[in-house]
């Protein structure tokens, strides 16, 4: 399973609804105002950096790079561009976006 | 006479206005609508001040680059605004420290709060408008 998600985890309960839900092995895509729970010092990136262990954490480049945030991404977390975004759809069996 | 249109019209009577600003720049269209209505605010000579508080604090960083989702970048027009006078710019110090960010991550000069210090600004507006 894919799991997208483009809420904001200091505004939105999305994201802490995805990781509980989240099976073992699963990707989860941070997109739009999510990707900044991916970022070093935000209150959620305690969350993030613990769900790492299980499943493969995944940020939208471009949703980083318009919001400031590129040079701030959180260890474990991989920077994906469009193609990127493109591909893990394609892997994965099903996707669910978390809105 | 004239004394007298000014009071009937309202011209000259200078209130409190408070722009609160508290979401995050591209995910919302909130982030651009509200700096526009400031701008248009600027025109009426009123006492604006424009605050930043919870995700709204994103919307002053440095660094941006919107390029690759192709939308416009409205971060520069926040130094603009020192041009039309407004030189109030207040941002949360906890909204700050939730986000691992501090002043110099911002893109404009600011004075940070403490809860209480902008608990009474809050307190002391005529009118507060949130976006």
């Amino acid at each position: 399973m894919l799991h997208i998600v483009n809420k904001s985890a200091t505004e939105r309960s999305s994201l802490e609804s995805c990781l509980r839900m989240a099976t073992k092995g699963s990707a989860v895509l941070l997109i739009e105002d999510a990707v900044y729970a991916a970022t070093n010092g935000n209150a959620a990136a305690a969350k993030i950096q613990a769900a790492a262990a299980d499943l493969k954490i995944y940020a939208l480049g471009p949703d980083l790079a318009a919001r400031g945030m590129a040079g701030r991404v959180l260890d474990g977390v991989n920077v994906v561009d469009y193609g990127g975004f493109v591909d893990l759809v394609a892997e994965h069996s099903n996707c669910q976006s978390w809105l | 006479m004239s004394d007298m249109d000014e009071m009937d019209d309202g011209s000259g009577v200078v209130k409190k206005f408070m722009f609160l600003n508290r979401k995050a720049p591209h995910g919302t269209v909130y982030a651009l609508e509200g700096l526009e209505v400031v701008l248009i605010t600027a025109a009426f000579d009123q006492d604006v001040s424009m605050v930043f508080t919870d995700d709204g604090v994103y919307q002053l960083m440095k660094g941006v680059d919107t390029k690759g989702i192709e939308v416009k970048d409205f971060s520069k027009t926040y130094r603009a605004l020192e041009g039309y006078d407004i030189e109030k710019l207040y941002v949360d110090q906890v909204s700050l420290d939730a986000r691992g960010l501090t002043e110099d991550d911002l893109i404009v000069d600011v004075t940070v709060l403490s809860v209480d210090e902008m608990a009474n600004l809050m307190a002391e507006q005529d009118v507060v408008i949130s976006f």
